[in-house]
């Protein structure tokens, strides 16, 4: 059974050895970059190791406040929009899982029911203007609610209650189990790689929104961490660095713009990938029962 | 009676359902009223419902101006362009991934595909100005250092929707790759040991076998695809162009959102998502219904 390592396997595994090497290259330079010093990186030497190393645009990022208020936003938009986003995914997955006539009557009117805004959207300038009548400008709601029910997330969590043994719901229903207890005490302990992934893609998904917090906020001290990231720090500019500043910290001499947008998009961005590893194992049982069904 | 009494059997579905149906309802169905917008001349000083109704308009004003055919025609460029890369190189890569026989490497390798996923456009955005920078960035330094000119990939508009391609293709190039590899784990492994009893080689097992293993995945993806064809990426787009790249990477959804947000045209805004929303609409619903009949895929 034992397969013969040959010429054609050495390219391939030279060249997904690359290709996976595009994907880190660029985050290990952006990383030595950011901790380097502004003579080498004004002078273009800096490659995936840190030449003169310090601190400075680190100290001049955790120097601002606002990166502390924007890492509270996000972290409140995560929880609250995990929390809710979760719960609804679930109390709209598992009805709609029900697919015998005879158990729930009217699963095919609320499939439709959710399946229209899946297909034709309402579009950016209407939904802007519930949001704003409503009173959710500058409130943290307005990132959570008007999104919260993922289809793509229900979906595949749908599909993965379709997939479990029928048997053992007939067998809880015979010992007497309402459907309340069906769920909590069979469906979703069952369930838990299919709760893991979609859990990843809420969590993923609100860490890296941007775009709604630009519109929806208009102060930035509202910003979450990537609308802060978007807006602010993409525009950065070196000069507004007054000599006060530079007077306080001389370490802020050494800061190059590159530097700056390197550390703070490592800031941003390694937090969701250091969590991603530890939830990849359900992936391949939650995405793939999800999508694939009898 | 046997009504009532089925109705109660159910109260807890309706229960579990209402809450997330009140959201659908406020946050997806209400927006639907203000589709009327597309066809008035919105004032935001008016009421809702005492708007000046132009018919169509906004559409007749909105195709005389110059730029946004082109508008159009970008966005479907685009879109199709990292519609079939999105469809072709998930599929090689899971072939090729499902050859490496050492578990760690393996995995390892799928890992680190995965990555570019799950970082955001915002963040990704640095990154690629960063190395697409024609002075010192780490591309244009390769491009280079291998006697090339240094190309403009985010500022010349000849370069600019190719970038665009690239880079997404690139983001999703792993992601892309696990419907594959369970479909391929899903593969009989009989059907290799016959063929390797006809004295098929590797590469031979991979046309007659593998292949025809995941091709209904593949064709589900493809359909599945077709209401994409608008989609050209706003996060992507709205984070790698300027006005010098308009010309060739200004889409649909950026247009709405500079006529709408920016200039505060919520009339004009509308009438343009609405004609994206209509044809989407018909091209998803076509791909459901091709993928419904030919691999008997169903939403619900």
């Amino acid at each position: 059974m034992k397969k013969r390592f040959t010429v054609s396997s050495l390219i391939i595994y030279i060249f997904l050895g690359f290709l996976s090497l595009t994907c880190i290259a660029p985050i290990i330079n952006l990383l030595a970059v950011s901790f380097s010093s502004k003579t080498m990186v004004d002078a273009n030497a800096v490659l995936f190791w840190p030449k003169q190393f310090n601190t400075a645009a680190y100290e001049y990022i955790f120097g601002d406040k606002q990166i502390y208020q924007s890492f509270i936003i996000t972290l409140l938009r995560v929880t609250l929009g995990w929390a809710i986003d979760l719960a609804l995914t679930i109390s709209v997955a598992y009805p709609l899982s029900k697919d015998d006539p005879r158990i729930f009557r009217c699963r095919k009117y609320y499939a439709w029911f959710f399946l229209v805004p899946m297909v034709f959207n309402g579009g950016l300038i209407p939904t802007y203007l519930v949001v704003s009548r409503l009173h959710l400008i500058n409130n943290i709601f307005s990132l959570i609610l008007p999104d919260s029910i993922q289809m793509f997330c229900v979906l595949l969590m749908m599909n993965y209650f379709r997939g479990l043994p029928k048997a053992i719901e007939e067998a809880a229903l015979i010992d007497g189990a309402n459907w309340h207890q069906i769920m909590t005490r069979v469906y979703l302990p069952m369930a838990k790689p299919s709760i893991a992934t979609v859990s990843l893609f809420i969590i993923v998904g609100h860490w890296n929104a941007w775009f709604d917090g630009m519109i929806y906020m208009n102060l930035p001290e509202k910003y979450p961490l990537m609308t802060y990231l978007q807006s602010v720090v993409l525009k950065f500019d070196i000069t507004k660095i007054s000599t006060q500043e530079l007077m306080l910290n001389p370490n802020l001499w050494e800061i190059t713009g590159r530097g700056i947008k390197g550390a703070l998009i490592l800031i941003c961005t390694v937090p969701i990938l250091a969590i991603y590893p530890f939830l990849q194992r359900y992936f391949v049982s939650g995405v793939v029962m999800g999508s694939v069904k009898e | 009676m046997k009504k009532n009494n089925w109705f109660k059997k159910e109260l807890f579905f309706h229960a579990l359902l209402l809450p997330a149906a009140v959201i659908v309802i406020i946050f997806k169905y209400i927006p639907y009223l203000g589709i009327t917008m597309a066809f008035e001349r919105y004032d935001p000083l008016k009421g809702l419902f005492d708007q000046q109704w132009i018919g169509f308009e906004n559409y007749r004003y909105l195709f005389s101006l110059p730029g946004f055919k082109s508008v159009i025609w970008n966005t479907i460029f685009i879109a199709v362009m990292k519609l079939i890369g999105n469809l072709i190189f998930p599929v090689i890569i899971a072939l090729l991934i499902n050859e490496i026989l050492h578990p760690l490497y393996k995995k390892t390798v799928q890992t680190v595909l995965y990555l570019p996923h799950f970082i955001s456009w915002a963040a990704l955005a640095g990154i690629f100005i960063d190395i697409l920078s024609p002075t010192g960035g780490l591309v244009n330094k390769l491009i280079t250092s291998l006697g090339g000119n240094p190309v403009f990939f985010l500022g010349d508009p000849k370069v600019f929707p190719y970038t665009l391609a690239v880079t997404d293709i690139w983001k999703e190039l792993g992601w892309g790759t696990i419907v594959y590899l369970s479909a391929i784990t899903a593969i009989n492994p009989e059907y290799y040991e016959a063929a390797k009893m006809d004295g098929a080689n590797r590469f031979q097992q991979i046309l007659h076998v593998t292949i025809p293993g995941i091709l209904p995945m593949i064709l589900l993806m493809m359909v599945l695809s077709v209401g994409n064809v608008l989609q050209a990426g706003f996060e992507q787009v709205f984070n790698l162009y300027s006005p010098q790249v308009y010309s060739t990477g200004d889409i649909i959804d950026t247009y709405v959102y500079r006529i709408g947000l920016v200039q505060a045209r919520f009339d004009l805004a509308t009438a343009v998502g609405l004609f994206k929303s209509v044809i989407s609409f018909v091209l998803i619903v076509l791909g459901y219904k091709i993928a419904d009949k030919f691999t008997g895929y169903k939403v619900f």
